[in-house]
């Protein structure tokens, strides 16, 4: 039963994780049209990144890279809060929400 | 036991974003992103950052999220067309993709002296301190003000989404005068 509890994971494989995480937001970010998916893209992207903070918090015993990540969390969240403010804002001047369509700066 | 554990939640992980990808209406990638950040918040937990773990789920799963389907609602998003992405995307975009991914595992794969994660780490150090007292002696000494600054953050952030969103210059026949109302007042 101890054997059971002490089993062990490679911190390798918590990284190959995150970076998969990564890696499938850039592509999300990529083929996404609409400006919500895209913008969902970019917080699994964070979420990708912040895992592989904790895991080398884990690996050095260090907290340093817990705050990191905390501090990561906070700015996620003031971001999502303007962006789709932003988003909010385009799709009442443009009223779609298709990135293809929001090419143009001016009005 | 942390094995299994690993394997079932990043399992979860993984066919959330896939499914985020796969998916063609914003509520159901919304869900998918729910998943995939319910998931990661137990391997913090695996990984001994009981903080962070609860601070994903609160955060994260919580506030980010629901802000978001409150959006895809308010929108009445529908289904976007299902394509693969314009030409460039495509053709650059996703082999450098697998070209990052590959470099990033051929690296994380060749890295030397990576430890290993047990379910006893982590709940206390040698002097006994548990992963919130260390975070909270770290995070109030050495880092105030950075965290005081994170605060000023947030509420620049609070003011500038109300700006943006607030119905000042709503609909599209009156918006140059809207403008030119909020210049007259500046």
């Amino acid at each position: 039963m101890s054997a059971f509890f002490q089993q062990e994971v490679p911190l390798s494989w918590y990284l190959l994780l995150s970076a998969v995480l990564f890696s499938l937001g850039v592509v999300g970010f990529l083929i996404k049209r609409n400006l919500i998916t895209v913008f969902m893209s970019i917080e699994l992207m964070l979420n990708g990144v912040n895992l592989s903070f904790v895991t080398f918090a884990q690996q050095w015993h260090a907290v340093k890279g817990q705050i990191f990540v905390f501090f990561v969390m906070m700015v996620a969240a003031a971001e999502a809060a303007v962006g789709l403010a932003i988003i909010i804002a385009v799709f009442r001047a443009r009223a779609t929400l298709d990135v293809d369509r929001i090419d143009r700066m001016k009005l | 036991m942390h094995l299994i554990v690993f394997f079932i939640f990043a399992g979860f992980c993984l066919a959330g974003a896939i499914n985020l990808l796969l998916q063609s209406h914003p509520i159901n990638s919304a869900l998918s992103l729910i998943v995939v950040m319910v998931s990661l918040a137990v391997l913090y937990l695996l990984l001994g950052a009981e903080f962070l773990a609860i601070a994903q789920v609160i955060v994260y799963a919580g506030a980010i999220m629901v802000l978001f389907t409150f959006v895809v609602m308010l929108l009445n998003a529908g289904r976007e067309a299902r394509t693969l992405g314009s030409k460039a995307a495509l053709r650059v975009g996703l082999p450098a993709v697998v070209a990052i991914l590959a470099l990033m595992a051929t690296v994380i794969l060749k890295a030397q002296g990576l430890g290993a994660a047990r379910l006893s780490d982590g709940l206390t150090d040698v002097k006994g301190q548990t992963n919130l007292d260390q975070l909270g002696t770290v995070l109030f000494t050495k880092l105030l003000l950075p965290f005081e600054v994170t605060s000023v953050l947030i509420l620049i952030a609070i003011l500038g989404a109300v700006a943006l969103a607030s119905h000042e210059n709503q609909g599209t026949g009156n918006r140059e005068q809207g403008t030119a109302e909020r210049t007259g007042e500046e």
